[in-house]
């Protein structure tokens, strides 16, 4: 994946450049809004991490830019402004995702794999099918091993969203955002009870478990076989 | 000099300036139109005396002729008054009468004449005023009756003079009231001035003159102090606020810096290490979601925030986050149960609500359960949420069967970074509730804690959107059946 960090603090910039490389990542990098503007423009990336402030020419503006010139390269704000105000301005200057100061890398990554995974074509397909877990979204039938599975609306939409970013590492706050559309702290471990419910139900009789705990960062769904 | 400038320049010594312009307008017309109409009355009793006195000469000319008026005319002449008499032959000369000289004007001239004589008076003569009627009788000789009216003309100086006096006067003491007033007034004025600026200088404590005559500089005074009173209580309760923060983040920070020494004196290798910086992940988190929390306070408290309001149905948001919360209470061992099946619509942020809710569900899952063996009966303890209508309000309780809290602290646990001692083995912050309070507020709403007996309900009260009635097709039925019981 080629990630263009846009990012005037060095030392932020320099951590992410090299937390991205280590996870098998190119990561390039550019201090302030024209460099990364032309840079963005220029090379075929991945996903662009853009920090809102930035000199010479605002993250915002830098996006919008690109998303008038029919660039659609998934991005992400970076900003140290927390609000849910800020986040609506960031997603309508044509964000895609949007992440507040600080963060934790395993967030961060987590995210920019997920936006970069939207680009590829699987957004529109009717089945997700992990191992012997089939889900139609269709139908909203969900079968492990042939044998249906009862799912509350709820819980199949978490499943739903999990399948799509299989073999990726979904966070807390990624579920809570996309499946239950909540942009705040819910103060206790909600989302880790709604899994362990929805574990029970896929993975507790069948042989190897789908559903696994990402220590530190979240849950991801993925077959074990392979 | 430039105190005087000052002093001509306030609003008092203008005003008085008008005034006296006004005034002095208005005496002038007055002492003028009184004049006018005292010459008009002057004048008519003057003709009427004069035309009475004409009638009683023609009836004895009638009668005697020339001689008979002669007669009469020379003892009128005789009595001592204001009247003028003189008959004369056609060269001019006096045949009778109390008129001396006449000029040749008034000889020629016929009918009603003003004209000026003169008379004997002490130490040569004195020219005056008069008003008469001359005619020609036969033979071409004259007759001229008059009055003296050397009086109109001294009332008229008197008149005159009093009004310079009188404009002279009022000039002197309007100008002079006018800066009388000015002055006390801008001494006063300036006082406040002083003493607002010693405030601005950082005395919160100081507070501006008042004389006690309940006049409108010391109603404004009265206000302005109120206003400053508020304003250093505000000033105190922030600074009670920071010193909380203060007490409050040093606990964890330095619990996180102790674990990350002890670790580093440990000789252990890694597994010892990561734990210790997993936790002190952990501790962070813990520390930047308490600055969200209350930076998210600060933002609410200054209005801010909330920008992002629709039409909301807040009984939907209870059911879904009732949904998002129960098995947590399950968890724990409570029966999470919402109640809240009509529509009720506030004008709301989603996710601003959507936090305070989460908020008092937390709290209640938290600190709702009974003490250990005070259940009564083998059912499990319940937490319940409604979201219901109750007027023009829409109303959201959470209601436990825990501990509660004691009446006389409903107050404080609002406030920031208060928990009570009995939740403090809880993990926490203390700012849960003052982000609902915060967020209530924002919206025009409040957020009260009662007695469940036993146990908490927190009621939190919004003001309801009745617009929104019109728009939802389920929700139209409803209000109107209301509006017919009310």
């Amino acid at each position: 994946m080629r990630v263009l960090v846009i990012e005037d603090d060095q030392e932020t910039a320099n951590f992410l450049k090299r937390a991205l490389k280590e996870q098998g990542h190119v990561a390039e990098y550019a201090a302030d809004g024209q460099t990364g503007l032309e840079l963005a423009r220029g090379g075929a990336y991945d996903v662009l991490i853009v920090d809102r402030m930035l000199p010479k020419c605002d993250g915002l503006v830098v996006i919008g830019t690109l998303r008038a010139e029919e660039i659609r390269t998934p991005a992400l704000i970076l900003s140290a402004l927390g609000e849910v105000d800020d986040r609506v301005k960031g997603l309508r200057a044509g964000g895609d995702d949007y992440l507040t100061k600080p963060y934790s890398f395993s967030e961060l990554l987590a995210r920019i794999e997920a936006l970069a995974r939207r680009t590829s074509p699987d957004e529109s397909n009717t089945r997700f099918v992990v191992g012997d877990l089939v889900l139609d979204r269709l139908s909203h039938k969900v079968t492990r091993a042939g044998e249906a599975i009862i799912l509350q609306p709820r819980e199949f939409r978490l499943l739903e969203y999990l399948m799509k970013h299989a073999g990726q590492v979904v966070t807390r706050t990624m579920l809570l955002e996309n499946v239950w559309d909540y942009h705040f702290d819910p103060q206790t471990n909600v989302i880790d009870v709604h899994i362990s419910r929805l574990r029970s139900k896929i993975d507790k009789s069948f042989g190897s478990p789908l559903l696994h705990t990402v220590r530190g960062a979240g849950y991801t769904v993925r077959d074990s076989a392979h | 000099m430039i105190a005087l400038t000052k002093l001509f320049r306030t609003v008092t010594f203008r005003l008085s300036l008008t005034y006296l312009a006004l005034f002095g307008a208005a005496a002038t017309l007055a002492m003028v139109y009184i004049y006018w109409n005292t010459t008009v009355l002057l004048t008519r009793q003057l003709h009427q005396t004069i035309d009475a006195e004409l009638k009683g000469l023609a009836e004895q000319y009638k009668a005697g002729g020339l001689d008979q008026l002669v007669k009469t005319i020379a003892d009128r002449s005789e009595t001592p008054g204001n009247s003028l008499y003189l008959v004369a032959d056609a060269q001019g000369h006096r045949i009778a009468g109390n008129l001396s000289a006449v000029s040749p004007q008034l000889w020629d001239s016929l009918g009603p004449v003003e004209f000026v004589y003169s008379r004997p008076a002490q130490g040569g003569t004195e020219a005056r005023l008069a008003y008469a009627n001359v005619f020609r009788l036969t033979g071409d000789y004259r007759l001229i009756v008059g009055r003296d009216i050397e009086e109109r003309r001294e009332l008229a100086r008197v008149i005159g003079s009093a009004m310079l006096w009188g404009l002279g006067f009022m000039a002197l003491l309007g100008i002079g009231g006018g800066y009388w007033v000015s002055r006390n007034l801008l001494a006063r004025v300036d006082e406040i001035a002083a003493t607002s600026r010693t405030i601005m200088g950082g005395d919160l404590s100081r507070r501006l003159p008042v004389k006690g005559s309940g006049d409108e500089l010391d109603r404004l005074s009265e206000s302005l102090n109120l206003m400053l009173a508020r304003i250093e209580q505000l000033m105190i309760s922030v600074r009670e606020v920071s010193d909380n923060i203060a007490h409050d983040l040093k606990t964890p920070l330095s619990r996180l810096r102790n674990r990350v020494e002890a670790a580093l004196g440990k000789p252990y290798g890694e597994p010892v290490y990561r734990d210790a910086l997993e936790r002190t992940i952990e501790e962070a988190d813990g520390l930047i979601k308490t600055f969200n929390a209350l930076l998210s306070i600060a933002r609410l408290e200054a209005g801010a925030g909330g920008e992002h309001r629709e039409t909301l149905d807040v009984s939907a948001l209870v059911r879904e986050l009732a949904e998002l919360y129960e098995p947590v209470a399950e968890e724990r061992g409570l029966v999470l149960m919402a109640a809240s099946d009509d529509p009720v619509f506030v004008c709301a942020d989603r996710q601003l609500m959507g936090q305070a809710i989460a908020n008092l569900l937390d709290n209640a899952i938290k600190y709702g359960a009974p003490k250990e063996g005070g259940t009564a009966s083998g059912s499990k303890p319940e937490i319940g949420i409604t979201a219901r209508a109750t007027g023009d309000m829409a109303e959201i309780d959470v209601t436990d069967h825990g501990p509660g809290v004691p009446a006389q602290e409903r107050e404080r646990v609002l406030g920031r970074f208060v928990r009570l001692e009995a939740s403090r083995s809880e993990p926490g912050s203390g700012l849960g509730l003052s982000l609902v309070a915060a967020v209530a507020s924002l919206h025009g709403g409040t957020l009260k804690l009662e007695d469940n007996e036993p146990g908490l309900r927190v009621v939190l009260t919004l003001p309801r959107e009745r617009n929104a009635l019109i728009n939802g097709a389920a929700a139209e039925t409803e209000p109107r059946a209301e509006t017919h019981h009310a």
